[in-house]
């Protein structure tokens, strides 16, 4: 294991919870990680794991009510982010810890322009006149290679794409050099080839500048290309933790492996594609009725009677992967 | 734009013109004109008499040219003598503008200034005792007739301090203008306000909702920030849509406000020269407000785009 002090985020047993009206629900259960500093790590699941909550809980950004962090620590470079007071908590946001969210085109305000939604995250944390923000937001918008960058930073949203618009929620997460960035799911609402694009770019920035990443995504092809170790959740729990290349090469949950199976392949040259597209049978199940044991268990081609009576324990395979399933030895074996 | 601001004075002239014929022909549908009321005043008719009234006022004539001949002076600045104080129309109307002028910016001045923040407030707070108890608030402001209201404060003014206030014509200190105007202004703005403030609610928590504020949020942005800063300035635009509605509606108010308050300005004159039929009067007095409302609607409209940078004003 890393070297304490190498830790960026070291986040303990944490908790979020719904109050809904057809009851409480644990979005995120007695979930642990940690990110070292220029490591990324990658959080994968379907929508509705509880993948999103992890990241707004992180930010102390749950909207609540209905929402609540009830129990567990978020250690930011050695401070306790949740035994902060809100005061506290907002020189934290955007300076030591940034978030980069979905939907490029909803989430910068159309009514300011760009230059000066930078400006703004940066004169928050640090103690400059407008002049000498304004330099470092041009800066920042050459940083995330948009071209023309003073010319942009005076232009409003709607006059940006979608792909530059997303560099610029870059450049401002990244205005203030946090220790942490976290990207929630960057680049689903783009297209394939920008996909690409702003991946590199937030990797690249993150190599140049040493920030510990966490990255939210659905997608296992983004994880193989980006992450060093991998998280997965199903149902608000990790039931799944490895290095990226132990999960690709031996996952231990058959819900990975179900999402594994679940990528299309592109045929080889001469063999006609897959009739039918790989799926897991089933949805997530409703998080206010969870079941007993695993959660993943109703939908489980290896469920035995112990998967519904008991939940499984995060087991240690050995190099920090970690698995709660009752028959990871057999998943290997069935695949 | 160019193109654009010549369009749109065109339009706002031909809207000018068709008020001009709806206020001169509902003018003449009413029963009756100052001949018949003076004679009517008088006890005996003289049928004689009457005509040669008539003839020397011009109503006699057929009301197509007498429309001609009204218009015509309007657009040359001619605007006729009042029926009933045979003084130039101008004469009679222009002094009694800044009065009315006064008490409708003071009351304009006073929604936006209590019904915006209490909006913002109440959305924040949504769900909350003091959001309930705003919002009963506007509700009441909404249901309340302007003129019961003022009625209602002379009465509280009589039973407190034993006499209601006059109107004074020529205050002599900041204060006492104040006075004279503050408390006709908020009666006959209350209702504005309640609107006011509910619109501002209402586009309020469908802005909080959106992906920006929390990437403001996100920021480290304090909740003032995102609330007056990032939100508002998004939840604005109706907010001045309804501003500039309620521009065209207090002229209404001012009407039953004037009078209840005894303040000789330009609303409630136009009552009295509507019960004299005073044609000249009436006439030009409803022009008048009618180019200072389409004005206003041009106003709100340019002010979208100082708002909100999407929207450009382009061929």
């Amino acid at each position: 294991m890393a070297d304490k002090t190498d830790l960026v985020l070291d986040v303990k047993n944490l908790k979020t919870v719904f109050f809904t009206n057809s009851g409480l629900f644990k979005a995120v259960d007695d979930l642990s990680f940690s990110v070292r500093r220029g490591e990324t790590l990658a959080i994968v699941g379907e929508s509705g794991c509880g993948k999103s909550v992890t990241a707004l809980s992180l930010m102390r950004l749950v909207p609540d009510p209905p929402g609540r962090i009830v129990g567990g620590s978020v250690t930011l470079e050695g401070t306790d982010l949740l035994a902060l007071d809100e005061s506290e908590m907002r020189s934290v946001r955007g300076n030591r810890i940034s978030m980069i969210f979905q939907e490029p085109m909803t989430s910068l305000n159309p009514v300011m322009r760009i230059g000066d939604q930078i400006v703004e995250a940066v004169r928050l944390h640090r103690n400059i006149s407008a002049k000498e923000a304004h330099d470092i937001a041009v800066e920042m918008l050459r940083l995330v290679r948009i071209p023309e960058p003073a010319r942009r930073a005076r232009e409003y949203p709607h006059q940006l794409s979608g792909g530059m618009r997303q560099r610029a929620m870059i450049a401002m997460a990244l205005a203030c050099r946090p220790a942490l960035l976290i990207a929630d799911e960057p680049t689903t609402a783009l297209d394939v080839t920008i996909q690409a694009q702003i991946l590199a770019l937030i990797l690249d920035l993150q190599k140049e500048l040493g920030t510990g990443l966490v990255l939210i995504t659905h997608d296992l092809g983004v994880v193989a290309q980006t992450a060093q170790r991998v998280i997965v959740m199903y149902a608000g729990r990790k039931v799944e933790e490895a290095s990226v290349e132990a999960l690709f090469a031996a996952p231990k949950h058959p819900y990975t492996r179900g999402l594994m199976a679940s990528i299309p392949a592109v045929p080889a040259s001469g063999v006609a594609a897959q009739a039918r597209l790989n799926e897991i049978p089933g949805t997530v199940p409703s998080l206010v009725r969870l079941p007993q044991g695993c959660a993943f268990a109703p939908r489980c081609k290896l469920a035995i009677k112990r998967c519904e009576a008991e939940y499984p324990p995060l087991a240690d395979w050995g190099g920090g992967h970690l698995a709660a399933c009752w028959r990871a030895e057999e998943v290997a074996e069935v695949a | 734009m160019f193109a654009y601001l010549v369009r749109r004075l065109f339009l706002m002239l031909v809207t000018l013109f068709g008020i001009s014929i709806v206020i001169f022909f509902l003018l003449r549908i009413v029963p009756g004109n100052i001949v018949d009321i003076l004679f009517a005043a008088a006890g005996y008719v003289d049928p004689a008499d009457k005509a040669e009234l008539e003839k020397q006022l011009g109503i006699d004539q057929p009301l197509v040219m007498q429309y001609l001949h009204w218009i015509g002076g309007f657009l040359r600045g001619d605007f006729g003598y009042s029926y009933v104080s045979e003084k130039p129309a101008l004469q009679e109307i222009l002094p009694r503008i800044p009065i009315t002028a006064r008490l409708a910016g003071l009351a304009l001045l006073f929604s936006a200034s209590i019904g915006i923040p209490l909006g913002v407030i109440s959305a924040v707070k949504q769900g909350t005792r003091l959001d309930y108890a705003l919002r009963i608030v506007s509700l009441s402001g909404l249901s309340l007739p302007s003129f019961w209201l003022g009625l209602l404060i002379l009465t509280a003014a009589v039973a407190m301090f034993g006499q209601i206030p006059i109107f004074n014509p020529n205050p002599k200190t900041w204060l006492e203008a104040f006075a004279t105007y503050a408390v006709p202004a908020a009666a006959v703005g209350f209702r504005s306000a309640a609107l006011t403030m509910r619109i501002t609610r209402s586009s309020m928590l469908e802005v909080l909702r959106q992906d920006y504020i929390r990437t403001a949020r996100a920021k480290g942005a304090s909740e003032a920030a995102v609330n007056y800063h990032h939100a508002l300035k998004n939840a604005i635009l109706p907010v001045i849509t309804v501003i500039g509605i309620e521009a065209a509606f207090l002229i209404g108010g001012l009407i039953v406000t004037e009078t209840v308050f005894n303040i000789p300005g330009v609303a409630r004159f136009l009552v009295e020269a509507i019960r004299w039929r005073d044609y000249p009067i009436v006439q030009n007095l409803v022009m008048f407000i009618a180019v200072v409302v389409v004005f206003a609607n041009f106003t709100v409209d340019m002010l979208y785009a100082v708002f909100d940078p999407r929207i450009r004003y382009t061929d």
